[in-house]
């Protein structure tokens, strides 16, 4: 029984191989491969997943191909700008994404299908697709829902996280935006945000992102357990503006709701202002 | 009959949660204990390293060699940040021990600041050896309070967890021997701030209150700032809009502004400098749609934006998508170099171009006339000081801070090495590696979920 169904899964993987070099070659005739849009560093999507396989497939791109357009995609994009005589500017526009379609082909299936898995891959032309994927199980198993239904399409996509933080540290501090300033105005949760960011700075407060939010009797929110809560995306998006910027706390290091503050001391601080709730102060 | 029973019932269930009672004492005893281990861990570390401290710059006075000075405050500088560490661990963050932690972070920049150094070229002078005399001083007597500290808490048994629950009840904390002791301590280093810590130090630390005095334009009233809010936002007439002053705290005097919009549904926030009414920063908070434009297309609303506000001379240095939202960084040009002290942050809603946010701190108060000068050493002088292993991919000229706090005129490359890209600043007058830093590649989830 279990022989006949690995059969059955080999015989039908063989003939997706067969047919999905015969699809895509039509697919390549077609011009507008790409959708309209101009290309440029820093986009995430299919479109960069796309330019990624093409520049793999005629070997300028070595890297990782995960539909984020990072410096690695931009050189490989500006080399071969420049190999094909086209303006060099890291821009895939137009014509660049035209002579880049009629170059090269783009394995869609094979692409996708690796990308959901979550399997390590490659798209080089002239090495069999067979040979440019991983063997065996894949890392990541794919969720399946009860039902036995497919989940909504969670596409393992990379995602562009702000320099010098990786995707955990945005996911500790949303967690303690969240714990802390859920229900506050939006413009209140980058404020929180940014008091973590400025405590990191700051002299006297520890200098990592774990140091100060687990520092004790730092943050209510961490001290009965509600960081552990599931931020929402709001939570995710005050932290992004605040690590990209945004400080509408001017540079503040304390906040408290002066409801239920039980410290004398955290009135003698200078306050600059109160949003929602919180007093934010020096 | 049915009495006996009912009675070893009873019994049997009084016997039951006794037992249970006893278990939940057990386990929430044992909790407790590991959490004053901790503490009492961190609190006698912190005794170690501040005795290390005292020992270390102690025994750097005495060096005359630069071989033995360069290592040894290295030393102190890597005591200072793991004190600085335990402090943290300790339940304080309430408690105005900040003094005591400042001093050591400030200790700790000294002291790398001259470890770094060429001391052959540049040895320590007579004012950095006294200074390094003052802090020895001041290390011993630090120690020796903590010491009396740490006694007291070893004699009398006193325990972290009740520091902490006198903390938190708060009615008088002042009675708690070790809350006590912290506090001496943190007066005593309030009185060392006269410590000269040389001019590099100052530099930094300096306050920008002056920069914001050199805006221009003049004080402007609260309904004038509604007014010029509601023609930047381009607002409709039954928008709410609240004008709030910022507080005494607050580094510059600005207005606040929130606005509701009613027909969008959003919130958008600004702040304006009361001085010459100039945005600082706008953050809208509305529910953005799918992405229906692509980054280049927001990146030319976000270009229309700045042209509209006089900031034309401005270059695009990074472009991020996230989602349905592009953030784009500019940076002020002048004269084809590139002002980094100066930039400005724009976010744009990708689901219909609007500007949906704007950060303009630093260019605000970075304006000034700079002296673009014409570089001492050429672009080909500068990329031979640069690893060879580098392939170099682009070339820029532009102003950076340095870690001194200055304002340094560099070649910038661009430049690859395997797959990964770093941004290298060369002082244009020097010939120094002012800056390296390697650009992130973005961050594939490894196994999300």
């Amino acid at each position: 029984m279990m022989k006949s169904g690995n059969l059955f899964v080999k015989v039908c993987l063989s003939l997706i191989l067969l047919v999905i070099p015969l699809l895509s070659a039509v697919h390549v005739e077609n011009t507008d491969a790409f959708t309209a849009q101009v290309i440029q560093h820093g986009a995430t999507g299919e479109d960069v997943i796309e330019l990624q396989s093409r520049l793999q497939y005629l070997g300028f791109y070595n890297g990782k191909i995960d539909g984020v357009f990072g410096w690695g995609t931009y050189w490989a994009l500006r080399n071969f700008q420049y190999e094909f005589g086209l303006k060099v500017d890291g821009l895939a526009g137009a014509t660049t994404k035209l002579k880049l379609a009629n170059a090269s082909q783009y394995h869609e299936g094979f692409v996708k299908r690796n990308i959901q898995k979550g399997k390590k891959f490659t798209h080089y032309g002239g090495t069999p697709l067979e040979k440019q994927t991983q063997k065996g199980k894949a890392p990541a198993k794919k969720p399946t829902g009860q039902d036995g239904k497919a989940q909504p399409k969670q596409p393992k996509q990379g995602k562009n996280v702000p320099s010098g933080y990786s995707e955990n540290d945005i996911q500790l501090m949303a967690n303690a935006v969240y714990g802390e300033a859920r229900g506050e105005p939006y413009v209140g949760q980058v404020a929180v945000a940014a008091v973590i960011l400025n405590r990191i700075e700051s002299t006297s407060f520890p200098n990592t992102i774990s140091g100060v939010i687990f520092e004790p009797r730092a943050f209510t929110a961490v001290a009965d357990g509600q960081i552990w809560l599931t931020p929402n995306e709001q939570a995710k998006k005050a932290v992004l503006d605040a690590i990209n910027g945004w400080d509408p706390s001017n540079g503040c290091i304390y906040y408290f709701n002066p409801d239920t503050a039980t410290s004398g001391w955290i009135w003698t601080r200078s306050q600059v202002t109160q949003i929602g709730k919180h007093i934010f102060a020096k | 009959m049915i009495r006996t029973i009912l009675i070893t019932i009873l019994a049997i269930a009084v016997i039951g949660t006794g037992y249970w009672g006893y278990k939940e004492h057990q386990e929430k005893n044992a909790i407790l204990i590991n959490a004053e281990n901790n503490y009492q861990r961190a609190f006698h570390d912190l005794n170690f390293h501040i005795d290390a401290l005292e020992e270390k710059i102690g025994t750097t006075l005495a060096m005359n060699s630069r071989q033995q000075i360069s290592p040894s405050l290295a030393e102190v500088w890597r005591l200072t940040s793991e004190a600085h560490n335990d402090v943290g661990q300790l339940p304080l963050a309430l408690l105005p021990f900040n003094k005591t932690e400042e001093f050591l972070t400030k200790i700790g920049e000294f002291s790398y600041r001259i470890a770094i150094r060429d001391l052959e070229k540049d040895p320590l002078s007579k004012d950095e050896y006294a200074t390094l005399g003052q802090l020895h001083k001041n290390a011993t007597e630090i120690k020796n309070e903590l010491r009396n500290v740490q006694a007291t808490v070893m004699k009398e048994n006193l325990r972290w967890m009740d520091v902490e629950l006198a903390l938190a009840t708060e009615n008088d904390p002042m009675d708690n021997t070790v809350i006590n002791g912290l506090k001496t301590v943190d007066k005593s280093v309030e009185g060392y701030s006269e410590v000269n810590w040389g001019p590099e130090m100052t530099k930094i630390s300096e306050f920008e209150d002056n920069k914001y005095k050199a805006l221009s334009g003049k004080e402007i009233t609260k309904q004038e700032a509604k007014n010029l809010a509601i023609k930047f936002l381009k607002l409709n007439k039954n928008s709410k809009v609240i004008v709030e002053e910022n507080g005494k705290g607050s580094p510059y005097e600005a207005y606040r502004i929130s606005v509701n919009e009613p027909k969008s549904d959003s919130n958008i926030y600004l702040e304006m400098t009361k001085k010459g009414g100039h945005p600082t920063w706008i953050l809208e908070d509305r529910n953005v749609e799918d992405a229906k434009i692509s980054l280049y297309q927001g990146r030319e609303k976000a270009e229309e934006f700045l042209k509209k506000h006089a900031m034309d001379k401005m270059e695009m240095s990074t472009s991020d998508q996230y989602e349905n939202i592009g953030i784009y960084t500019y940076v002020k040009k002048q004269d084809d170099v590139r002002i980094y002290p100066q930039t400005v942050t724009i976010k744009v809603a990708l689901d219909n171009g609007d500007i949906i946010g704007y950060e303009g701190m630093n260019y605000l108060i970075g304006e000034k006339d700079r002296q673009i000068t014409t570089p001492a050493i050429s672009q080909k002088e500068a990329q031979g000081k640069l690893n060879p292993k580098l392939k170099i991919m682009e070339t820029h000229q532009g102003i950076i801070r340095n870690d001194l706090g200055e304002e340094v005129q560099c070649y910038e490359f661009l430049a690859t090495m395997g797959n990964e890209t770093f941004r290298i600043f060369i002082n244009a007058s020097t010939g120094m590696e002012e800056k390296v830093k390697k650009l992130d590649d973005p961050n594939t989830p490894v196994n999300s979920m």
